[in-house]
């Protein structure tokens, strides 16, 4: 496998107000591969994957120290657009939230706000962009349906090619799962294994047994500490550090 | 997810089985033909080569376990590959005594003709191959086969000991021969009996019968019926 590190944590804190979330977290991403960050309610990961697309400058008294660096690039310098930042690092987040639009413009938004209106090129975007979220089967026939009329499953689909759409290298999943049934859960999982070809994939999870099932790499969480972090066979067998031996074997969490 | 993973864990098992036959083909074939370099093969590359593929189907198999509960067929496969392991680690090891004993043997006098000791391997590493071909296409029919065939090689094995304690007592010479020997027909009964209980595993996987302990007679294991 190519060991390509594609973002850097380093030296990350990050604080609501006075509260300190992430203490001194550094953590490399590579490349085409499924890192879950997983632990107990408030550990910081949701935190933390926010980071990676600066989701948590939207929310008042938040301030992050440290440095995130995407190809290199620090993510937090002054000159960095977030949109720009944005189209690259993708994000998809637990309840899914389609527009109250038709499932094409579900998947065409991000294209057209760029200012692009060629309709051959959209319908090629789009197309490709629902057969990547393993949609385009299903909803072919009734593209112009509005996308909240599909079920929970394929509106984390409809999500999921949303952020396809406008060729990310990096997609970042916030507990894609929480609010969907065990077949749709099986079907993004099976998803996920399949985009790690084309992307870096990043997911947050509480649900242990799903970090086990999709990713390459596990990063456990607790108390705002990175407190283990390798090979997802590694973690679930061997954990090196008490606390996630605990937290596998349910003593906490 | 888990379906690709148990393909690549069958494979490397499969990878580690032929490896180990030929182990036991070798080790028989350098005693015969009194060639050094084959048993020496036997000891100095090919057993490391046998100890990292148990370590790493072990570790597969935990993992497996642990990142994806596997469940009926993959669980029973998951556990007996586990199993499998082990006996092929088995089976290396008494390629490795074969080939010790061999190197002890061949650059002395013949205590008796080796015909037994030929026909003898010839059975057991059918048995052992038979036992992997029924792993492989889930062959439940090969593998009770294999199982009674256990039987033609304890009896090698007992004309053998026959054999060598008449010699011992008659010539009362060639006593470590003779026990080398003895060792050599020992190792490779305990393949044939290796060789059965991959079977019995085969039959597991597949049935979900349990016939250890009590041959043909298929038991349910969470029923005792």
């Amino acid at each position: 496998m190519e060991q390509e590190i594609i973002i850097q944590i380093k030296d990350a804190d990050s604080f609501y107000g006075p509260k300190q979330i992430l203490k001194n977290v550094t953590l490399d991403f590579q490349a085409k591969t499924v890192t879950a960050l997983m632990g107990p309610s408030g550990c910081g990961k949701s935190t933390l994957i926010r980071c990676l697309n600066r989701m948590n400058d939207l929310i008042p008294r938040f301030r992050f120290e440290g440095k995130v660096l995407y190809k290199g690039i620090d993510l937090y310098a002054k000159d960095v657009d977030i949109t720009d930042l944005r189209r690259e690092i993708g994000m998809v987040f637990q309840k899914p939230n389609p527009f109250p639009k038709s499932i094409y413009e579900n998947v065409a938004y991000g294209v057209r706000i760029q200012g692009i209106t060629n309709r051959e090129f959209i319908d090629g975007i789009v197309e490709e962009s629902l057969k990547r979220a393993a949609l385009w089967e299903e909803v072919k026939d009734r593209l112009h349906e509005p996308a909240l009329s599909l079920s929970g499953g394929q509106q984390q689909r409809i999500c999921i090619a949303r952020a396809l759409a406008v060729k990310p290298h990096v997609i970042l999943f916030d507990e894609p799962c929480s609010a969907l049934d065990p077949i749709a859960t099986a079907k993004i999982e099976e998803l996920i294994t399949e985009l790690k070809k084309n992307y870096t994939i990043i997911v947050v999870t509480h649900n242990t047994a799903q970090a086990a099932r999709v990713s390459d790499f596990t990063a456990f969480l607790y108390l705002g500490d990175l407190v283990e972090f390798g090979p997802t066979a590694k973690i679930f067998t061997v954990p090196q550090d008490k606390r996630t031996e605990e937290y596998l074997t349910g003593k906490f969490g | 997810m888990l379906t690709e993973k148990m393909a690549e864990l069958k494979h490397r098992l499969i990878e580690y089985a032929t490896l180990v036959e030929g182990m036991i083909n070798k080790s028989i074939k350098g005693l015969l033909e009194k060639d050094e370099n084959l048993l020496e093969d036997v000891i100095e590359r090919e057993e490391p080569k046998a100890n990292n593929y148990d370590r790493e189907i072990d570790e597969t198999c935990t993992a497996l376990i642990a990142q994806f509960e596997p469940l009926a067929k993959d669980l029973r496969t998951v556990v007996m590959i586990f199993k499998m392991n082990k006996d092929l680690e088995r089976v290396a090891d008494h390629a490795v005594n074969i080939s010790e004993s061999g190197l002890f043997l061949i650059v002395r006098p013949l205590v008796k003709p080796l015909d037994d000791i030929r026909d003898m391997a010839k059975t057991a590493s059918l048995m052992l191959k038979d036992s992997i071909d029924a792993f492989v296409h889930e062959n439940a029919a090969l593998a009770r086969d294999v199982c009674d065939r256990d039987e033609i090689v304890d009896q090698i094995e007992d004309k053998i000991l026959e054999d060598m304690a008449n010699f011992i007592r008659e010539k009362r010479d060639g006593i470590r021969r003779s026990l080398h020997l003895m060792r050599v027909a020992n190792n490779l009964e305990r393949v044939a009996d290796i060789s059965t209980n991959i079977c019995e595993e085969v039959i597991y996987i597949v049935e979900g019968k349990d016939i250890k302990h009590h041959k043909g007679d298929a038991t349910d294991p969470t029923t005792g019926i």
